[in-house]
């Protein structure tokens, strides 16, 4: 045999072998992961820790302007809530005490209703005695921008504009003291 | 008289036509001395003229219906079953110009003709469109998958000649089994349209209510005396048969009822067949495929195959899809009728690969084409009237 | 594995069947058998050249058409089990427990069954997904192995092939002919659009070959329908979000940021048997109603470029539109759907105030159950003031009335109703079906007099950019059966030996019919000597043995 015909052979199947892993390896990878997604596929949010809060401007009940943006440096305590949602009925008066506490030292409290009229939210807010600004997002833009899904949700945003932390359901005053306690400014 | 009842009488024309023809067509086979085929040429002319012309008259009563109604008439269970039945007869023609064999219009023919008989035992009336069907993809898409299985299921005839040549009749054999189950099945349908003929035509009518599997309070008129009874069902009609057994409400026992009338009616039928003649359906038609060429059947059937399946998918996948993202907003869900066109796909194209990678030619292949048509008739009727779905009109 | 050499001195790879040049068989089978293998050309599918290695063993796995076949009849009989039962996507319940339960006491132990198996979600189960993905692996790999060899031999055809190649093809013949019967036979193909090339004292003559590549093009296409299949399971490329739109209301659209969409009207109309439709009249009267119509009136808006969520009067008008079944609103890449609607949603009651003794009216007011306020006159001095709106009243806790969800189904007011002669006020708690009068006895009350409704549309916002890469994979698919199925690739060899013989074959892919119809004409025209399907004389023979054996 052709003394050249030896190496030769052993090139290409080394080539075979290798384009065939290769085509084995994007194929396989392909289903792991279309399996992967599917698993998961419930599960995507379109908002993460760390991302960019994102801005918006909602009216309160005294007709004040309340722009995210605008507390930038101080800590915002984002709660969406609902006066049938008796969670977050719960959980208002301990936010209250709370942002009494914090609000000199640099953490507001945004509570977003969704899309309620103006006299239920205001008879809630004046029977819970709120002090913290209570705003009404009436076309849920707010919402649907946060990708809110069950109330309550609250969404930490951090001195810097960013999300801190996304917390849905109720949360004890201990928490909601823990949580100011993270988005306080230095 | 109007265009509604012109169309059902050019129905009845074809209905007629087809029943001649097959008669024609068997003479044409029977008359066929080994050897000559001078007789099957001159009898198969007359055949397929009158074939042609019971055609022009379904076609007549397509168009005409379409006219009446103002929308193509393939929207309900007695449209869409009518239509295949033309089709049927349509993939046949066809296939008899490019292979000019009589024994097979002996075959499609009555089965054709079972197809419409089967179709009219379904409310014939002219109904209006629900919002989803009002658009153009209703004629394009049912059409198309119509026109596909007509086709399609020419290669299940042309197999059956196949089956009715190759198995032995003296034999016992599994073969032997399914060939005359086969037959049996068929009889069943004419055991249906019998039933509900007869007790249609003697207005038999009863009327009950019962608590359906939501727990609701429900109405339900018999067309037939009810064997089964519905869930807690309490008689309305006065001097109605009791029936003999209450289902639970999961099971919907009108339906029962008439599967159990048409089984016991066709099996009646089928034995009387069996005594008068002392001999097996499928050995009774041995006789007329005794000088069948098999390879020619076994090309038709492959033919028929090859030129419906690429009709289907378009038909049946991508318009389907097209319009399903239209009216539905996703081309694809998973509803039965979804599930079933691509399980049919999928069998054919399981076909194809064994025919072309594994060499199943002759036999095997007859015997899936005739599976590919149970699979196509299983969606017509079971998923139509069993499993409820988005594609449930009628 | 070594490769093979032929006796014309070709050297074919291991495992060829046919030799690549001449066409002799080369394996021992072949040479017994009576036809010769046509498929592949006789040529050596690549995997079965080599068995080494684990990769090699997976890709022989994959490349096989019994594997394949398997794959596609197991995804079958899966999908056909998923028809027995409803998905879990068309049963009425929506968490887990409730799915499970609804399966359990619907269909009883079968439905218990079927949902413990997770027949419930088959489709999107993980190993109906990786079915799915094997056929796709299959299909990558049968057709590689394929193609590859397939268009090697059939770019390098001979025109001159071995006698035995030539008389183990199906249509074979040989017999003395004219000198001049090559040159009519390459004229005559050559008029029946055939391609035709000389060498020696032989023509090959081919028609179609582009069908071979057919069953090539159309698992492209699957590859590509499946591709985008999958590119829908990445974020981004696939929105289903529904929505519930209330006339009147406008909201932002779920996941379609900066657009908001208001429902002006919803209609829905019915078939009346009246007009231009007596005709349905015998249908109308069978089955009741028949919907003709849903329509949801729709303005589209888009927040003015760098305005932020939320904020109000910063919206512009895109486009009106009525949006019907079949007839989505598209804007942007997404699409809107009329897809359900809900009837007679309360939006606003009117009430009377009455003197519970004399049953006079003191004057009428309608209280808006979407934006209600806080104080109402009445034109003869009384008002009503409204101290509490429950709109899903839904009980008392702690004395305190609840509600159920933001929507008006079961409004509840509680009330202060001040008239001249009860200028004090009297509290009273009123919902739908009863009037509580919490402190005590009063002389006034709220009488009910009428309700307005309003419409909710059931609209579900989509995005599929995938849809084209769909398309595309569907149409290259549609190519790729068109052109391997209502094509045929034919071929005929033929050769004139010295002493003036002729031999002649001819190949088809499919249709023998249409082959032989061809090789008639070519025969009659140059006089070539008569052929016979040796198929059929197979199967004369094996008959007659069939027969020989029962009469012995």
């Amino acid at each position: 045999m052709d003394e050249r015909a030896v190496p030769q052979k052993n090139d290409k199947k080394k080539k075979r072998a290798v384009m065939r892993t290769v085509i084995l390896a994007i194929l396989i990878a392909a289903i792991g992961y279309t399996i992967y997604n599917s698993a998961t596929a419930e599960e995507v949010s379109l908002l993460e820790v760390g991302d960019k809060a994102p801005d918006f401007t909602l009216v309160d009940l005294e007709g004040n302007d309340h722009k995210l943006s605008d507390y930038e440096g101080q800590g915002v305590f984002l709660n969406f809530w609902g006066t049938w949602c008796k969670p977050c009925a719960k959980e208002m008066p301990a936010m209250d005490r709370q942002y009494e506490a914090f609000s000199n030292d640099g953490v507001q409290v945004l509570a977003i209703n969704i899309a309620q009229s103006d006299f239920e939210v205001q008879s809630f807010a004046d029977q819970y005695g709120l002090s913290f600004p209570v705003v009404i997002d009436k076309t849920k833009s707010v919402m649907t921008a946060y990708s809110i899904r069950p109330l309550p949700t609250t969404v930490l945003v951090n001195p810097e504009g960013n999300i801190e932390r996304i917390i849905t359901g109720e949360m004890t005053e201990q928490d909601i003291e823990g949580f100011m306690e993270e988005i306080k400014p230095e | 008289m109007n265009l509604a009842d012109l169309s059902s009488n050019l129905l009845y024309v074809a209905f007629v036509a087809y029943l001649i023809a097959t008669f024609v067509f068997g003479g044409a086979v029977k008359g066929n001395k080994e050897g000559t085929f001078n007789s099957e040429k001159r009898w198969g002319k007359v055949a397929i003229t009158i074939t042609l012309i019971g055609f022009v008259a379904n076609l007549g009563y397509f168009f005409t219906r379409w006219g009446a109604t103002g929308h193509a008439p393939l929207s309900n269970m007695f449209e869409f079953t009518t239509a295949f039945g033309m089709t049927l007869v349509g993939g046949f023609i066809i296939l008899y110009f490019l292979y000019k064999t009589a024994v097979l219009g002996m075959i499609v023919l009555p089965v054709a003709l079972l197809i419409i008989a089967f179709a009219s035992m379904f409310p014939s009336e002219v109904s209006p469109l629900i919002p989803a069907l009002q658009t153009s993809w209703l004629a394009i898409h049912v059409s198309t998958v119509v026109i596909a299985e007509g086709i399609l299921a020419i290669s299940a005839a042309a197999g059956l000649i196949y089956l009715l040549k190759v198995v032995d009749p003296a034999k016992k054999s599994k073969q032997r089994f399914w060939l005359e189950a086969m037959m049996y099945s068929l009889v069943l349908v004419i055991g249906f349209v019998v039933v509900s003929s007869f007790f249609s035509l003697t207005g038999y009518e009863a009327e009950f209510t019962y608590v359906d599997k939501e727990s609701q309070e429900a109405a339900i008129t018999y067309a037939m005396p009810p064997i089964f009874g519905m869930n807690e069902y309490v008689a309305l009609t006065d001097g109605a048969m009791t029936p003999l057994v209450e289902t639970p409400a999961l099971v919907h026992a009108g339906k029962l009822t008439t599967v159990v009338w048409s089984v016991l009616v066709g099996t009646i039928i089928y034995w009387l067949i069996r005594l008068i003649f002392r001999k097996r359906i499928s050995a009774l038609l041995k006789p007329f495929v005794k000088n069948v060429n098999l390879q020619l059947m076994d090309e038709i059937g492959y033919r028929a195959i090859i030129i419906g399946f690429p009709i289907f998918t378009l038909g049946a996948l991508v318009f389907a899809m097209i319009w399903a993202q239209i009216a539905w907003s996703r081309f694809w869900g998973w509803d039965p009728k979804e599930v079933w066109a691509l399980i049919t796909w999928l069998f054919y194209a399981a076909y194809l690969h064994l025919r072309l990678g594994k060499g199943w030619q002759g036999e095997k292949s007859a015997w899936l084409a005739v599976i590919g048509f149970a699979i196509i008739m299983f969606n017509l009727v079971a998923v139509n009237l069993i499993i409820a779905g988005l594609h449930s009109y009628a | 594995m070594e490769n093979l050499q032929c006796q014309c001195g070709h050297t074919n790879p291991p495992g060829t069947k046919l030799c690549e040049s001449c066409g002799r068989s080369l394996t021992e089978k072949e040479q017994n058998s009576k036809l010769v293998d046509m498929r592949y050309e006789g040529t050596a599918r690549r995997s079965q050249t080599y068995n080494k290695s684990v990769i090699d063993k997976i890709w022989n796995f994959f490349s096989s058409v019994k594997v394949g076949v398997s794959i596609i009849v197991v995804l079958l009989v899966a999908a056909a089990i998923g028809t027995i039962l409803p998905q879990q996507a068309f049963v009425p319940a929506s968490t887990e427990a409730t799915i499970k339960d609804y399966y359990a006491d619907t269909y009883g132990s079968v439905g218990r069954v079927y949902h413990a198996l997770g027949f419930h979600d088959l489709y999107s189960s993980y190993w109906f997904i990786a079915l799915v993905g094997m056929l796709a692996i299959s299909l990558v790999i049968a057709s590689l192995d394929r193609f590859v060899p397939l268009y090697k031999s059939l770019k390098n055809q001979r025109v001159l092939r071995h006698p035995s190649f030539m008389d183990k093809q199906r249509i074979y013949g040989s017999g003395p002919a004219a000198e001049d019967t090559l040159e009519k036979a390459e004229t005559k193909l050559k008029e029946l659009k055939y391609n035709v090339r000389t060498d020696k004292n032989g023509l090959l003559a081919e028609k179609g070959r582009f069908s071979r590549w057919g069953p090539y093009v159309n698992h492209i296409g699957l590859i590509i329908f499946l591709f985008g299949v999958m590119l829908r399971m990445i974020p981004g490329f696939y929105i289903d979000e529904s929505l519930w739109l209330r006339e009147g209301e406008t909201r932002a659209i779920p996941e379609v940021p900066g657009y908001y969409l208001e429902s002006k009207n919803f209609e829905l109309e019915n078939y009346t048997g009246e007009g231009g439709e007596e005709v349905f009249g015998e249908a109308l009267d069978r089955v009741g109603t028949v919907a003709k119509n849903y329509q949801t009136d729709v303005v589209l808006y888009q927040n003015s470029e760098d305005a932020l969520p939320g904020a109000a009067d910063s919206q512009e008008v895109v486009t009106e539109y009525p949006i019907r079944v079949n007839q989505p609103l598209k804007f942007d890449g997404y699409a809107i759907y009329q897809m359900d609607f809900r009837l007679d949603e309360l939006k606003a009651m009117t009430f009377a105030l009455t003197n519970k003794e004399t049953e006079e009216s003191l004057g009428e007011l309608t209280i808006d159950l979407i934006n209600p306020v806080d104080n109402y006159e009445l034109e003869g001095g009384s008002t009503v003031e409204l101290l509490g709106y429950y709109p899903d009243f839904s009980g008392f806790e702690n004395g305190e009335p609840q509600t159920a969800t933001p929507l008006p189904n079961n409004p509840g007011f509680l009330v202060e109703l001040t008239t001249p002669e009860t200028p004090e006020g009297e509290t009273s708690f009123i919902t739908i079906q009863n009037t509580v009068e919490p402190l005590g006895e009063n002389d006034f009350k709220l009488t009910f007099l009428s309700a307005d409704t309003r419409d909710v549309s059931g609209l579900t916002v989509r995005k599929d950019s995938t849809l084209p890469i769909l398309g595309l994979g569907g149409l290259i698919f549609m190519i790729g059966v068109a052109q391997g199925m209502y094509f045929n690739h034919r071929r005929f060899w033929i050769q004139q030996k010295a002493d003036g013989t002729v031999l002649l074959a001819g190949h088809t892919n499919k249709n023998w019919f249409g082959l032989k119809k061809d090789l008639d004409r070519v025969v009659e025209y140059a006089s070539l000597p008569a052929y016979t399907d040796q198929q059929d004389e197979i199967d004369k023979v094996e008959k007659a043995e069939k027969e020989g054996e029962t009469l012995s």
